[in-house]
């Protein structure tokens, strides 16, 4: 193998610049490797369900700090379970990214109301937003709840009004949800696997 | 999903139709790769597209979309001619051997009573023939030509695999090589599963092509066992559950159902749903209907719900029909409701005609969206451009926006499709002023009800009276509505045998569904639930992954319903004398020492029901054995068969070509204009489907950085050879058409998706994701929903988002 | 056992001697290409864990996103639509380092520490000591490293080694889905690459095989592949791959000479030349000894 002299001059220049650095005190004083300090060693553990698909994988949700009153726990980490025996600490590109839908800046903060015909949110209390949807629901029960259908026969059912329930929330919320919707008579109820 | 994910690891043969699992649920996708690294197990996956499952499969078959009953039913015929039938079980553990009423019959694509004007079926002749003793007679020589098993066997003679080839546009040899394979788990030491997924659901015949499936099954002998069953993946992290406690127009929780209005009499209402066995010596669990429906009365009401007042069975709403969320929009579209609530969910998006479902948004005086995300339905009236094009200040909706908390910022437990119910915790406080969806409906109903307790109102009754014990009124905590399901015993509970024992105190919680009278001295708050939460504790928050058998059953692994069981009728893993069908799939067994039953998992049986007793495997059939015939519980017939998708490529039913009205599904429900709405092959000549991506969930994760970054941008999938045909390259974008609307997308093409021919016609595929939409971090884009059709599943009304007509353009 | 040795085995631009005394056991990331699903969770776990964001860029009429390699992405997935004898086949490659055993970007580095190899295998970049020269980028021989555009500095999969360091494994192993991503000593992904291998074989992929390239000393990213015999097929993976040339050529016989020389050198110019415009000369440089050799045949 020959090396042109141009070729050669080149490849020397370029070999030598690193060592030279050093030869002339330039060296970063850190030359010692060093690995990332590991990110999860004091955050505190929470163990939770991944609440996109049905599989229903085990995760474990980092959060900053011990736990101590001053601290804001925000969640800064979250990897699978382990010991969860279906997804044994893996998951799938949605839930490895689940961090993201945490802190997902669409993610909705304050209650509001967009007035008819307006283009804009306004924002408005919990109490407000309460009391107006309960007032708009008992005008709309009260006008059109039907307590007997044309042949006379009790019937008690509310169709003006629907409620259409989530497809992620605990069962606790459908347990509630469904117990205060079909008191009121709605029959206008479905959830996400209707479709 | 009759087994669960873990079990999948058992199987020798992986069907994966109607889904695909390695897109849509990877995590649960491992246990295949599992079956097939440590079984030797072989994967078969029947699509139209070549999937993500396919690319891992052993045998790939493609098929036209929305014939998955022509070849299944050419799976069923090929089974029974071939004599590849697990004979020993479907002789005693299905209905083959029941005789048919002599009025049941199938002609020229139509069951007997068809009324084609009202698009409905009389199903009174869809009947078994019951003897004097009031059974059912059978034939266990099997020779009757009114059988169930001589009508299957003729019903399916005619898919050949001819047949099958023309109607699915599978080559015959492709659909061989399939039947064959799945053929091979009709002895008792190979078992096959099914994975199936809203591929199946989202058709307008999709509860029929499950049925389809699950007579498969049962013909090989697969349903009950360890690594087999028919196993639905579910969309949601907690439809299951969701489904489960009954949030459905027409179902009270626990797959307990509300009154029609025809039925005013309480006790024949509960005795409709409390049948008695069909043959000798069946368990009919569902006898005990009523001690489930009181004592969900008493949880919702309380002291107001008296045997007096039959329970508080007024309280109840009555139906006089079905409101689905398509006769919902249908309704809504006709000005007809006022008021609309949405709960974490975004029907805008995840609705078929966006342009039916958003007019009708803009006739409601008022919208409720509770939601964690800005979605798309919350500025339903907002202008978008393209995407959107509606103009704000014509819309009259007044639209509040409730922010809810995530997953993470709160307890409580959900159900995976395996039944599993899974308890978390919270990690983290909402931002800002969030607050959980129990708070919401709090805040909600508590100022309803001060006003009706104020100012009174049409029938306040049941608001007024119903049962709000929480701690915290406005705050009802997880670990009460958890109980409150669980249900307790309203007085002491005494044991039958040894009346001076008190079993349990009035106060204390329920072990489990048992325990549950209908005398008022039980509560109960979804039957099925009951177990989940006792005096010993939470057991949805159970951490013990110990599987001392290796099969995956890990029975201290929070809390499965019902009863803690993994694999449902697993009584039929063993044979009638109650000795596994297979040594190396033990799942229960008679122990006669004890003379109880025992198992690897908790045995779904009566525990103490000798196998001479000839109970049956399926406690819940009256019949006490799993249905070949359906009789008269599904809309369009008894016998599944093949009807085109409403917009069909072909524009005639194979099966039926002299029958313009066995099309499609005669029995499927279709609303006055959206009829016309279909659109036709001679304008839109190409099978469109839709579907997710693995890098999306539905309409969350255009809202998620990390999903957005891996898969930015909306964009459909042509085969080659339609993209040669258009002049379209990939990266072009395209312009993507139904009788119902168009978006434009980004083209990827692809040798996935190949050509078929069908009924001597050539069929493109176009494949839509659907993940995309006005807001969110993404690309923004279409709303995929823009293009499908407004009808539904016959039985269920699950719109057809699987099969449609499109055209296809360069933008 | 310490799998998670910090021992330093090479380090860049360093003629002093690593330590030697301690043995440590190699370890070892075996991707199974035939059980992937292209799924990109580990894309999604590298970013999380790593801290990483990339743009939400845009679909070019393929799966592939991110379209590239950057240094907000280590690892992406490459699909490949194959027509073989067994009909259609979907190939996903998970791209990324390949933590060679006799790493090329390490021996082109010219700065000291900047390239590290642990005496357990992995090769880490550090990046508080990049120069951002980009000589790793040309001595890779799997086109890994990038440079980037916010700091000027070469960016790679670190194989977590701030996870591997405390004993865990690496995001992508733990997250993978199908289990086609494995971690664990050479020695036990080399068994279980046989067995990967025996089972495709019975499946009837008589040429699946294991990746682990001779060319670079073997590899601490080894794939199993169901056509060893042709790995271009998985989006052009390198048949052999081999350190370039240049970096060999400097390695071996120049870099003695040039610490002699450097008297010599015009400093100046030699600073402008390390810290500016080096991507460009060092391919000049290439071309230029590939002209040399291309003479020689």
């Amino acid at each position: 193998m020959q090396v042109s002299r141009r070729g050669f001059f080149k490849v020397c220049a370029a070999g030598m610049s690193g060592s030279s650095l050093v030869a002339m005190g330039f060296a970063p004083t850190a030359a010692l490797a060093e690995v990332r300090t590991f990110k999860l060693a004091r955050t505190t553990e929470t163990r939770n369900t991944c609440p996109y698909c049905s599989v229903g994988c085990g995760i474990i949700m980092y959060s900053l700090g011990d736990g101590a009153k001053n601290v804001h726990a925000s969640i800064m980490h979250i990897e699978g379970d382990p010991d969860h025996p279906v997804n044994r600490g893996t998951l799938c590109p949605k839930g490895a990214g689940l961090l993201d839908f945490v802190h997902s800046k669409n993610r909705l903060k304050y209650p509001e109301v967009r007035e008819p015909g307006s283009k804009e949110w306004k924002r408005i209390t919990w109490d407000e937003a309460f009391s107006r949807i309960a007032n708009l629901l008992k005008e709309d029960r009260d006008v059109n709840f039907v307590a007997r259908n044309d042949d006379g026969v009790t019937v008690n059912r509310w169709l003006t009004t629907g409620f259409l329930a989530a497809s992620a929330s605990s069962n606790e919320s459908g347990y509630i949800t469904h117990k205060v919707v079909r008191s009121l008579g709605m029959l206008a109820f479905d959830n996400q696997a209707r479709v | 999903m009759t087994n669960h994910w873990s079990d999948i690891k058992n199987a020798d043969v992986i069907l994966i139709m109607g889904g695909n699992a390695a897109e849509a649920h990877p995590c649960g996708f491992k246990w295949v790769t599992e079956a097939k690294a440590k079984n030797k197990a072989r994967l078969v996956v029947v699509d139209p597209r070549f999937t993500r499952s396919a690319a891992l499969a052993d045998l790939y078959a493609p098929i036209r979309t929305g014939t998955d009953i022509a070849f299944l039913g050419g799976v069923i015929n090929y089974l029974i001619a071939g004599g590849k039938v697990h004979m020993d079980y479907i002789k005693s553990y299905t209905d083959m051997s029941f005789l048919v009423k002599d009025e049941f019959a199938f002609k020229d694509g139509f069951f007997s009573g068809y009324d084609p004007e009202k698009r409905r079926y009389d199903k009174s002749g869809w009947e078994y023939q019951l003897g004097e003793d009031g059974y059912v007679r059978t034939d266990p020589t099997l020779q009757d030509p009114r059988c169930v098993w001589n009508l299957m066997k003729a019903h399916y003679s005619r898919y050949t695999p001819e047949m099958v080839e023309k109607i699915c546009g599978t080559p015959k040899d492709k659909f061989l090589q399939v039947a064959e394979m799945l053929a091979s788990t009709h002895t008792p030491d190979r078992v096959m599963t099914i994975l199936y997924a809203l591929g199946w659901t989202q058709h307008s015949t999709g509860s029929q092509i499950i049925r389809t499936a699950a007579m498969v099954q049962l013909l090989l002998g697969n349903i009950g066992r360890a690594g087999g069953g028919v196993n639905a993946l579910r969309g949601h992290s907690n439809i299951q559950g969701l489904t489960d406690l009954g949030l459905l127009s027409n179902l009270l929780p626990g797959y307990m159902t509300l009154p029609g209005e025809k039925e005013t009499d309480y006790d024949k209402y509960i005795a409709a749903r409390a049948p008695t066995p069909m043959r000798p010596g069946q368990l009919s669990y569902w006898q005990n209907y009523g001690k489930f429906h009181v004592s969900l009365m008493k949880s919702w009401f309380g002291a107001a719900a008296t045997k007096e007042n039959n329970w508080a069975f007024d309280y109840l709403p009555k139906l006089d029909k079905t409101y689905d969320v398509l006769q919902v929009f249908e309704l809504m579209h006709q000005g007809r409701m006022n008021g609309y609530v949405a709960q974490g969910f975004n029907p805008l998006n995840s609705f078929p005609n966006k342009a039916k479902v958003g007019a009708a948004l803009s006739k409601l005086k008022f919208l409720v969206i509770i939601d964690p995300l800005a979605t798309e339905t919350s500025e339903f009236w907002q202008n978008y451009g393209e995407f959107n094009d509606v103009d704000p200040t014509r819309i009259q909706t007044t639209v509040f926006r409730l922010p809810s908390t995530c997953f993470a910022e709160e307890d409580g437990s959900i159900v995976n499709s395996g039944r599993w119910l899974q308890w978390h915790w919270k990690g983290a406080e909402p931002p800002g002023e969030a607050k959980s969806d129990p708070e919401i409906m709090a805040g909600i109903f508590l100022r309803l009800r001060d006003m009706y307790r104020k100012d009174g109102g049409a029938f306040p009754e049941p608001i007024l009276n119903l049962t709000w014990p929480y701690r915290v009124p406005h705050e009802p905590a997880s670990d009460e509505l958890a109980k409150e399901y669980n249900g307790k015993a309203l007085a002491d509970q005494l044991d039958p045998k040894d009346p001076t024992r008190v079993v349990k105190k009035a106060g204390e919680l329920l072990d489990g569904f048992a325990q549950l009278k209908d005398d008022g001295s039980t509560a109960c708050g979804c039957w099925i639930f009951s177990g989940a939460w006792t005096e010993k504790g939470n057991l949805m928050a159970r951490r013990d992954n110990a599987d001392p058998y290796h099969n995956g059953q890990t029975l201290g692994w929070a809390f499965a319903w019902p009863a803690n069981r993994r694999i449902l009728y697993n009584r039929a893993s063993a044979d009638p004398a109650g000795k596994p069908w297979d040594a190396k799939r033990k799942q229960v067994w008679w122990d006669a020492a004890q003379g109880r039953w025992a198992g690897s998992d908790v045995p779904d049986y009566k525990a103490d029901s000798a196998p001479e007793d000839g109970m049956g495997p399926f406690i819940m059939n009256p019949e006490g054995v799993a249905r070949f015939f359906a009789r008269g519980m599904m809309n369009e017939g008894p016998f599944p068969e093949h009807y085109e998708p409403f917009e069909t490529p072909i524009g005639v039913n194979p099966m039926h070509p002299e029958n313009p009205g066995a099309t499609s599904n005669p029995a499927a429900r279709v609303f006055k204009g959206d009829m016309e709405a279909f659109g036709k092959a001679s304008e839109f000549p190409y099978a469109a489907t839709t579907y997710r991506l693995t890098e999306h969930f539905h309409y969350w994760t255009k809202h998620v950085e990390s999903n957005a970054i891996i898969q930015p941008e909306q964009f459909v999938e042509i085969g080659e050879a339609l993209a040669a045909e258009k002049g379209i390259k990939a990266g072009d974008r395209v312009k993507v058409s139904s009788n119902r609307g168009y978006i434009k997308a980004v083209a990827v093409v692809t040798k996935r998706i190949q050509p078929l021919t069908v009924d001597g016609k050539t069929v493109h595929h176009v494949g839509i994701p659907l993940h995309w939409g006005f807001k969110g971090v993404a690309k923004n884009g279409f709303i995929t929903n823009t293009l499908t059709p407004f009808v539904g599943d016959g039985n269920t009304q699950t719109p057809e988002f699987k099969s449609f007509l499109v055209n296809v353009e360069k933008a | 056992m310490a799998l998670q040795s910090l021992d330093i085995a090479k380090r860049s631009a360093t003629s002093t001697e690593s330590p030697q005394a301690r043995k440590t056991p190699q370890v070892a990331k075996l991707i199974d290409v035939s059980q992937c699903i292209g799924c990109k969770a580990c894309q999604v776990a590298c970013m999380q864990w790593n801290d990483l964001r990339d743009e939400v860029g845009n679909c070019a009429g393929t799966y592939d996103n991110p379209r590239d390699l950057t240094d907000q992405s280590w690892t992406v997935m490459r699909y490949a639509e194959v027509e073989t004898e067994r009909g259609l086949e979907w190939l996903i490659r998970k791209d990324g380092c390949m933590h060679c055993e006799d790493p090329g970007c390490l021996k082109a580095c010219p700065s000291p520490g900047a390239i590290v190899k642990y005496s357990n295998g992995i090769v880490d970049f550090h990046q508080e000591n990049c120069i951002g020269c980009g000589y790793c980028v040309t001595g890779c021989p799997f086109n890994v490293p990038r440079i980037s555009k916010k700091d000027s500095k070469a960016y790679k999969c670190t194989l977590c080694s701030d996870r591997v360091a405390v004993g865990l494994e690496p995001a992508c192993v733990k997250v993978c889905p199908t289990g086609c991503i494995s971690f664990g000593t050479k020695e036990d992904m080399h068994e279980r690459a046989e067995e990967r291998v025996a089972e495709l074989k019975e499946r009837g992929f008589t040429n699946a095989g294991l990746y682990d390239p001779a060319g670079v000393g073997g590899t601490h990213v080894m794939y199993v592949l169901h056509h060893a015999d042709k790995p271009g097929l998985y989006s052009g993976l390198p048949a052999d791959p081999a350190i370039s040339p240049t970096v060999s050529l400097w390695k071996g016989i120049t870099k003695p000479l040039a610490m002699a020389g450097i008297a010599a050198a015009a400093l100046g110019g030699l600073f402008h030349y390390v810290m500016k415009g080096p991507n460009d000369v060092s391919k000049e440089i290439e071309a230029e000894v590939d002209k040399e050799l291309e003479g020689e045949k």
